[in-house]
């Protein structure tokens, strides 16, 4: 059920993924979305580990050491592919070069202020580079579960845990709505077919403006 | 001139005890596999350490965690090793986090001369705390200070005797802005080739910043992660 939930907003999170676009894709869902990137969609993949242009591995294909991705998983690059130094990766990132970066998310509030990289009574691991990427792309792209496995709301008036980045969420993607990130607050644009308004509500609990013009998520 | 010292313990003789020393890799990408086994053979202890990652329990940077060589960490992150979390619970290391992309530019200020700059990144998180903030046009950037390390350790696909090197795909990272930030840098290659078999074109570390280099006797190059799995 879990599984079919995250490949659900993964598919709905690769429609973001724009035709000639620079994108990265965070840990966890988003890096599952560029497996459905729509088919005539040309972009091109960014990792902080040093690479434009890089997809899976071919099938049963070990892989080399030397060339990883940010989850330090072997990868395969694409044709016209170019290789750089972390210098160069954080250049991209925070010098507003990607188009796009998808990331997961523990919080997300009204003002787009994210908090994806500290839980409280757990490890801190360090955020890497996910305070870089939510300031630096032009548009960030949450693709989270709706709620917490205890079921509370991740979509909150104000975040309380540790902050990754401050106004920095365009739009939210979840198994049960497809959320923007506007001055006026949260405006719900998409809803999942079975579900209603007053259930994406309930499990919200930020205030949701609804779209004049709402629309059903496809993937 | 000729900067090959081809013996690991002689190559890192004057690390001491309290030595700050920067490690390039990412993960265990691109990790000075022999060096980082030289310094854990030496037994230096409380060192401050600078590199993107901790490593594995047993591989990397970690290698020296286990040991208990390491006093402090600077580092963007430390998950996918437990030694390490048990080491800060206990008191016995001290850890400063600095996102990837500060913590890179932080190196690159060092390496550059430059005193401090003022970074978008980590504005309004605990990345910022403590620190002088500035706004311009509209959008706020936080004060980060350079930095520096007495050693630099570093890992090439191919050097010469001259110090300049060249590093393949992503085991590239750190290596090179690392190289230019540290007293004494001492590089370790796959392969080292004579002076001039090297196209100039394609040099990414000009040998003026590295101050040591040696062949290394045997690479590893441990996978961290497995492939994915080709199911969702």
């Amino acid at each position: 059920m879990r599984k079919y939930k995250r490949e659900f907003i993964a598919r709905r999170a690769a429609r973001e993924i724009r035709d000639g676009s620079y994108v990265n894709l965070g840990l966890g869902i988003p890096v599952l979305a560029g497996r459905f990137i729509p088919d005539g969609v040309d972009a091109v993949l960014i990792s902080e580990s040093g690479i434009q242009g890089f997809g899976t591995l071919p099938p049963k294909h070990k892989g080399d050491p030397d060339l990883i991705n940010a989850a330090k998983e072997p990868v395969a690059l694409t044709s016209g592919a170019s290789l750089f130094s972390s210098l160069d990766a954080y250049t991209i990132i925070r010098g507003g070069h990607l188009d796009l970066c998808i990331l997961g998310g523990l919080e997300v509030d009204e003002r787009g202020n994210l908090a994806n990289w500290m839980l409280p009574g757990r490890m801190v691991n360090g955020m890497g580079g996910a305070m870089d990427l939510a300031c630096g792309a032009k548009r960030v792209v949450v693709a989270m579960e709706h709620t917490t496995p205890a079921k509370k709301p991740k979509i909150l008036k104000n975040c309380t845990l540790p902050l990754t980045g401050l106004n920095v969420v365009h739009r939210i993607i979840t198994e049960l709505a497809v959320i923007d990130v506007t001055t006026q607050g949260l405006l719900l644009r998409e809803i999942a077919s079975e579900v209603s308004v007053d259930q994406v509500c309930r499990d919200t609990e930020a205030d949701l403006k609804v779209d004049k013009d709402l629309k059903i998520i496809q993937v | 001139m000729n900067k090959v010292i081809p013996d690991l313990a002689q190559a890192i003789a004057d690390i001491q005890d309290g030595a700050t020393i920067m490690i390039g890799g990412f993960g265990l990408c691109g990790i000075p596999e022999n060096l980082l086994q030289a310094v854990c053979d030496k037994g230096v202890k409380n060192l401050t350490v600078i590199s993107n990652n901790a490593g594995t329990e047993d591989f990397g940077v970690g290698l020296l965690l286990r040991h208990q060589q390491v006093k402090k960490m600077i580092a963007s992150y430390v998950g996918e090793n437990r030694t390490f979390e048990e080491l800060v619970r206990n008191g016995k290391l001290q850890i400063e986090l600095s996102p990837q992309g500060t913590l890179v530019e932080r190196i690159r200020a060092g390496g550059a001369g430059i005193g401090g700059f003022y970074t978008p990144t980590g504005y309004g998180t605990i990345a910022a705390e403590n620190k002088e903030t500035r706004t311009w046009n509209g959008r706020h950037y936080v004060l980060e200070l350079p930095l520096r390390a007495q050693f630099a350790l570093v890992k090439a696909w191919r050097g010469d005797p001259l110090g300049n090197l060249v590093y393949r795909a992503t085991a590239r990272n750190f290596n090179p802005v690392m190289a230019t930030a540290a007293d004494v840098t001492i590089a370790e290659v796959e392969e080292l080739v004579e002076v001039g078999n090297l196209n100039p074109d394609h040099v990414h570390t000009s040998g003026i910043y590295v101050q040591r280099i040696l062949q290394g006797l045997h690479y590893e190059k441990r996978f961290q992660s497995a492939r994915p799995t080709d199911e969702v």
